[in-house]
């Protein structure tokens, strides 16, 4: 199969590589210094073994005072580590110390490690009365109070009515911190601001539901005690519903499992929450006695935390497991769904105070990390002058740019998904070096096999390109897939480490196409690049590579 | 000519097929010493995996963590992990985490504690820490490779053939129990760090393997239509025709992780540096070692039973017994000087001589002769 020439005019639009390389270049700068406040920047996140962190050391306590078997605590690690480092990219640490969980965070402040380790105990509990809250701002659209959620059993049909309230209350929810809560007493609420806040899960009386102000944002944090046990007033977490709530029936204990999935059409995400032996029966007794109550006591309020996630109209009486929708992203039903697992463990924990703890590895591990790889990178530029001569120009010039971009990509991941860079992070992409060296070694080698066979310099170039990309492109392929299924399987460092994989080989790949092939190109049309002094290209007699003007016939692109 | 100057220019004629048992002997003995350390001595695992001993001392604010740390393993603890804390009530204790201790060790680091930090020994918190990388991180990461091998079995198969898989793996193999032998060995201790070194050790050693076997393909297409070269010798002229890349490549590659382990084990003398660089030193080695001298051999090896290559050998002897060595030298100078021969037999191409292990033994040392002469004058 013959191919063309690499384009049509014999000539590599070079300045259209090299452009969007640095069109790449900029934007990815501009992105970090706008993500970036101040002086810092430039600074990547590091991870604990670098730059320390905060930490939480959470205890547990069994109902009956017992002590937590070792078993449960490695379930309630798993779930905390997923739940600090979500896109696992963030090195965060879980582990259990003596008979206490450690929380460790890389770089995070105090209070975003206290609501990552908060811990939410579900409940189920039927409506005694409901209110629409009017929005204390101006209001933009009718605020729909109805809920949007449905529980039903997995096969049983969605209630496709409720589709459009959904949209609304999505609307509805985005706005709400704008509210200035403290100034004006909504106009329902009669009484004025005086007396302590009540907050969403206090305990029920007709001033405490008749003071709730669920558009205020701090009545709606949670945390409140929400006794199972007794009547609670509650709100619905976007603040436009509240609630009078009877006791809890189903408490977080009943709960099996939770999974997020979507709804048979595919549209809206939600949380299936499955139930134990016991818990199921009470789910379904649950349901029997509200369905066909009189509305509002046939709605079922799903609380977690004091807050009130949905409270779906109850349409049948549910044998199966229960599913949770809201109009969530598929990271917040993730987090609900962690949630919902870490409150089924049959423990409760009492969270320490976030502490700030220092670097785990020396200063000195990271200096001399540095060191050393600068020293080995300097043996690589001499190795690369050496063999390649004018030619390893390019390579370190290809390292650098490949250095360049890497390190934006480590400060932008940095700041959007919380990518932190251990040691073994740093010494990952060390090695990286020579993955992306390899890449022009493997282009270099063939362009000297290629001029030695007899072809010109120039045409060389083009031949010998073809065929080194698909060399690449099949090692890389390979890398990458290493990184896809690892990341895709694993969890804790070993998913960071496919993470660094995957984002060094896709830069070896952008660095190698935009960057050193048209640098190349370039080049080869100097006339220097045709002998061999600066070169170390050797034509088919050992001396200086065909000139092209000699041998005509192989300027053409050979067969592949 | 020195082998410097023909590996410089791309000239090297390692009959590394026709050697192939000295490699895979090596490569046994290797393995086995290896295997049996992992068996009879086992890892030395960190603090991490097994957990150990945890100790809170109360500090004055200002600590130094590098005396600190010096000062703990003057007391017999190896590599500690040291660290301060601060509370939100702007207290600051310094934690330690060692291997697990005896009752004695423990006392001895308490006392030691005590007095460099002139607190009471009864003030010092000392408590078992458990291992921090959880048994379901193994487990995800297990699960992870399994389905990276089954993976990229499935894409060398369909990409390349299954054949080429399987030395692909085995090379895999190789590499990871030397890397993982090299540990048990020294007994250096295993961290996380360790395994994510060992991870990169995997995928390096698959992409250089690749690397290698892309120009075995290449090399090989269409070859039993032909009778100019049996499969060994044309995957033997890949080999060399891709032994300056490899060996470049590893090159470039290891000398930064020298430099780690250089700075690591030498001037640092502990820590996660070091425990890093080795796996990735020995890893990487054994990783480009493998694909020329052990993949590729295999592959052959496999390749050479199919009936097709088998008839091939008997094609190729017949053609040579009837046309001796010299006569296939100066087709080879012929090649050369003209290109469309060049282009219609990849094999012959490179400087080469995959001559050499074929059944005639005249061709053997004939390689050197055929080398254009006139390089000599030029360097």
């Amino acid at each position: 199969m013959a191919r063309p020439g690499p384009s049509s005019r014999g000539q590599l639009h070079v300045w259209r590589y090299l452009g969007a390389l640095l069109v790449l270049f900029v934007a990815l700068y501009t992105t970090v210094a706008f993500a970036g406040q101040g002086s810092a920047w430039l600074k990547p996140k590091l991870g604990l073994d670098l730059q320390g962190g905060a930490q939480v050391i959470l205890t547990p306590k069994t109902e009956s005072g017992k002590t937590a078997s070792s078993a449960q605590l490695s379930t309630a690690v798993d779930i905390l580590r997923q739940r600090v480092n979500g896109a696992g990219v963030s090195e965060a640490e879980v582990f259990v110390e003596g008979e206490q969980i450690v929380v460790q965070v890389p770089g995070g402040n105090r209070d975003s490690i206290k609501a990552a380790t908060k811990t939410a105990q579900l409940q189920m509990r039927r409506l005694v009365e409901s209110a629409p809250v009017v929005p204390t701002t101006p209001p933009t659209t009718a605020p729909s109070a109805t809920p949007s959620a449905a529980v039903s059993t997995p096969t049983a049909s969605a209630t496709p009515k409720k589709r459009p309230v959904t949209a609304g209350l999505v609307q509805a929810g985005t706005p709400t911190p704008t509210s200035t809560p403290s100034a004006t007493p909504s106009p329902s609420e009669a009484p004025a601001d005086a007396g302590p806040l009540v907050r969403s899960g206090d305990v029920y009386s007709p001033q405490a539901f008749a003071l709730l102000d669920c558009s205020d944002p701090k009545a709606r944090l949670g945390g409140a005690p929400d006794a199972p046990n007794q009547e609670i007033v509650a709100c619905d977490r976007f603040g436009t519903e509240k609630y009078h709530l009877a006791v809890a029936k189903v408490v977080g204990k009943d709960v099996k499992g939770a999974n997020v999935g979507t709804d048979s059409l595919g549209t809206q995400i939600k949380v299936v929450v499955s139930f134990k032996g016991k818990g199921q029966d009470k789910f379904t007794n649950l349901t029997k006695e509200a369905f066909g109550a009189t509305p509002p006591t046939n709605r079922v309020a799903i609380v977690l935390d004091g807050v009130v996630y949905s409270a779906p109209t109850i349409q049948n009486v549910i044998n199966g497991d229960a599913e949770i929708t809201g109009g969530f992203s598929q990271k917040e039903a993730e987090q609900l769904a962690n949630v919902l697992k870490f409150g089924a463990l049959p423990l409760n924990f009492e969270s320490g105070d976030a502490e700030v703890i220092s670097a785990s590895l020396g200063d000195d591990q990271l200096r001399s990390g540095l060191i050393a790889g600068g020293i080995g990178l300097a043996a690589v530029v001499v190795y690369s002058l050496l063999y390649y001569r004018m030619l390893g120009f390019i390579t370190i010039s290809s390292l650098l740019v490949s250095g360049g971009l890497t390190y934006a990509m480590v400060c932008v991941l940095g700041k959007q998904i919380g990518f932190a860079l251990s040691l073994a992070g740093i010494a990952g992409f060390i090695v990286a070096v020579g993955i992306t060296a390899d890449s022009f070694v493997v282009y270099f080698e063939r362009l000297k096999d290629e001029i030695k066979e007899g072809r010109t310099p120039r045409s060389a170039v083009d031949v010998a390109w073809k065929r080194a990309i698909r060399t690449i492109l099949n090692a890389d392929a390979v890398s990458l897939l290493a990184a896809v299924l690892l990341y895709f399987f694993s969890v804790g460092g070993v998913r960071g480490f496919a993470f660094t994989l995957g984002l060094s080989t896709i830069l070896d790949l952008v660095v190698v196409t935009l960057f050193t092939r048209p640098l190349i190109s370039l080049l080869s049309r100097q006339r220097w690049f045709s002998r061999t002094g600066p070169t170390g290209f050797y034509g088919p007699d050992g001396g200086q590579p065909n000139t092209g003007a000699t041998r005509p016939s192989l300027t053409t692109p050979q067969e592949a | 000519m020195g082998i410097v100057h023909r590996l410089y220019h791309g000239e090297t004629a390692f009959p590394l097929i026709a050697r192939r048992r000295r490699f895979y002997a090596v490569s046994i003995a290797l393995c086995v010493i290896a295997l049996g350390s992992l068996i009879f001595r086992g890892f030395n695992l960190g603090v991490e995996f097994k957990g150990g001993a945890i100790f809170t001392v109360s500090a004055p604010s200002s600590v130094d963590l590098h005396d600190t740390r010096t000062f703990v393993e003057s007391l017999g603890v190896n590599e500690p992990i040291v660290q301060t804390v601060k509370t939100s009530t702007g207290q600051t204790k310094v934690r330690i985490e060692s291997a697990p201790l005896t009752q004695a060790e423990e006392q001895k680091v308490v006392e030691g504690l005590a007095s460099h930090f002139k607190v009471d020994a009864n003030s010092i918190d000392s408590r078992d820490v458990g291992a921090s990388w959880g048994k379901q991180v193994t487990r995800k990461a297990l699960q992870g490779l399994v389905a990276f091998l089954i993976a990229v079995i499935l894409f060398i198969s369909v990409r390349f053939e299954p054949k080429m898989a399987a030395a692909a793996i085995i090379a895999l193999v190789h590499d990871l129990l030397l890397a993982a032998g090299i540990y048990s060995i020294t007994q250096f201790v295993v961290t996380p760090s360790t395994i994510i070194a060992l991870l990169t050790v995997l995928g390096y050693s698959l992409y250089d393997t690749i690397v290698v076997f892309d120009r075995v393909d290449e090399n090989t297409k269409g070859i039993e239509r032909g009778n100019k070269s049996t499969y060994s010798e044309a995957a033997e002229l890949a080999v060399n025709q891709t032994f300056m890349r490899s060996f470049n490549t590893s090159l470039i590659a290891l000398l930064p992780v020298s430099g780690l382990l250089f700075v690591g084990a030498l001037l640092l003398k502990a820590g996660t540096l070091k425990d890093l660089a080795l796996a990735l030193f020995v890893g990487l080695g054994a990783g480009a070692y493998s694909s020329l001298f052990l993949a590729t051999p295999l592959l052959a090896d496999l390749k050479e039973r199919e009936p097709r290559f088998v008839a091939l050998q008997g094609r190729v002897a017949q053609r040579r017994s009837g046309a001796a060595a010299p006569v296939r030298l100066s087709q080879r100078s012929t090649n050369a000087a003209e290109g469309e021969a060049v282009e219609s037999a990849p094999v012959a191409t490179a400087t080469a001589t995959a001559v050499r292990r074929t059944g005639a033994p005249p061709a053997k040392r004939k390689p050197k002769g055929s080398r254009p002469t006139g390089k000599k004058r030029k360097r």
